[in-house]
């Protein structure tokens, strides 16, 4: 509905045309979509979040049978908040209570892939039937991953010697049972994701109105459109050496797609920028040797352009 | 009172920092605020959301940039 706002705005207030005018309208129209999406989903996923809070996860993991815990652990890692700067304490905290190293892995892949943020903007731009495709990739990739992961005794490559605890000493916060307190909490939680996001997203929608402009369907579909079988191999090579907030893809996934990117291929670079990402590798290094640094990018980037080109049959 | 902030160089873990500073010097008391980057020392806490908030060895929070106000009532 406000899409007659912005028309009038661009096109009649500013008077402007042609690519210029396409781009800008885009823009001034995504920015206030998807700021708006944003806001309240992060909010009420932050609400819901509240009642799983981090340590309960971990106390829940430990000494759950294998195919159990990987299939747990990736389900939690949906439902729980994740920061990248908190993966590398938390790796070790769940490595302390004795969750084998698979497990864990199942759980970091799956946190930012199946973030509930992303999967309800690709709920309300895509449609239900395309998120759970994604739901369902993206669990089966953190469960497989983890499982190989874990299979393959890599326990040594961990660069931190991991003593073994009990659940820890301390208390989770207090907030815990007031609703209240709940109902602020979030709003403050979505404050603060909202803060650290927003700029990814407005590159995201910038990079997304340009495109949507300037760039002709032609273009997109001779690079890395259509039935090409390398499509999906150039989206995830792409990236991996990028970084975003999975929020500020999403806009761009759906001009990609909608300029003749097949949906396959746009998820599989989503996922590849997503959950693969240099400056969190060089982070992760600090604990983990880069044998196992690679093995964890080979494996989980090889389901992802799996999942790229099952999708591209399948829709 | 001893007072470390756990955290491993994120932008909320060196406000958290600068929170705790100002909240000590707030409310008068005498404190020594030290800021914990070691990840083995940060896991030893069972911290896994971080920062987090260490007063005299115990775990008052974790995952939370705390205001002044919040952080004085630990005191």
């Amino acid at each position: 509905m406000w899409k007659e706002f912005v028309d009038y705005l661009t096109y009649e207030l500013w008077n402007l045309e042609g690519h210029l005018g396409e781009a800008i309208n885009f823009f001034i129209y995504d920015t206030i979509k998807i700021f708006f999406l944003l806001i309240v989903i992060i909010y009420i996923v932050s609400f819901l979040r509240s009642f799983f809070p981090v340590e309960k996860v971990r106390d829940y993991l430990s000494g759950k049978h294998k195919l159990i815990g990987h299939v747990s652990a990736a389900f939690f890692g949906m439902l729980t908040p994740f920061c990248s700067c908190s993966a590398i304490p938390l790796f070790l905290g769940f490595l302390q209570a004795r969750i084998p190293l698979g497990v864990t892995f199942s759980y970091l892949i799956s946190a930012p892939l199946s973030d509930a943020v992303v999967i309800a903007l690709l709920f309300s731009l895509f449609g239900w039937k395309i998120t759970l495709l994604y739901i369902s990739f993206a669990l089966l990739i953190a469960i497989v991953a983890g499982l190989i992961i874990g299979s393959m005794n890599l326990e040594k490559e961990v660069l931190i010697e991991v003593k073994p605890a009990n659940s820890s000493s301390c208390c989770s916060q207090d907030t815990g049972s007031l609703f209240k307190a709940r109902l602020k909490e979030a709003w403050e939680a979505t404050l603060d994701i909202f803060k650290k996001i927003y700029p990814y997203v407005i590159i995201g929608i910038a990079i997304g109105a340009f495109i949507h402009g300037y760039v002709p369907a032609q273009a997109i579909a001779k690079y890395a459109g259509g039935d090409s079988w390398y499509a999906p191999i150039l989206g995830v090579a792409m990236g991996i050496p990028m970084y975003s907030s999975a929020a500020g893809m999403i806009p761009l996934i759906e001009v990609l797609t909608s300029k003749g990117m097949l949906l396959g291929t746009a998820l599989s670079f989503m996922m590849a920028v997503v959950a693969l990402s240099f400056p969190e590798a060089m982070i992760l290094k600090r604990v983990m040797s880069v044998k196992l640094i690679s093995i964890f990018f080979g494996i989980v980037g090889s389901a992802i352009l799996l999942v790229g080109y099952i999708f591209n049959a399948l829709l | 009172m001893k007072i470390e902030i756990l955290g491993t160089g994120c932008a909320k873990c060196k406000a958290l920092e600068e929170n705790v500073k100002k909240a000590v010097a707030d409310a008068g008391v005498f404190a020594q605020v030290e800021k914990v980057e070691d990840l083995v020392e940060i896991m030893n806490y069972g911290v896994m959301n971080t920062p987090g908030l260490v007063i005299n060895g115990e775990v008052k929070s974790t995952g939370k940039l705390l205001n002044t106000e919040e952080i004085k009532a630990f005191f």
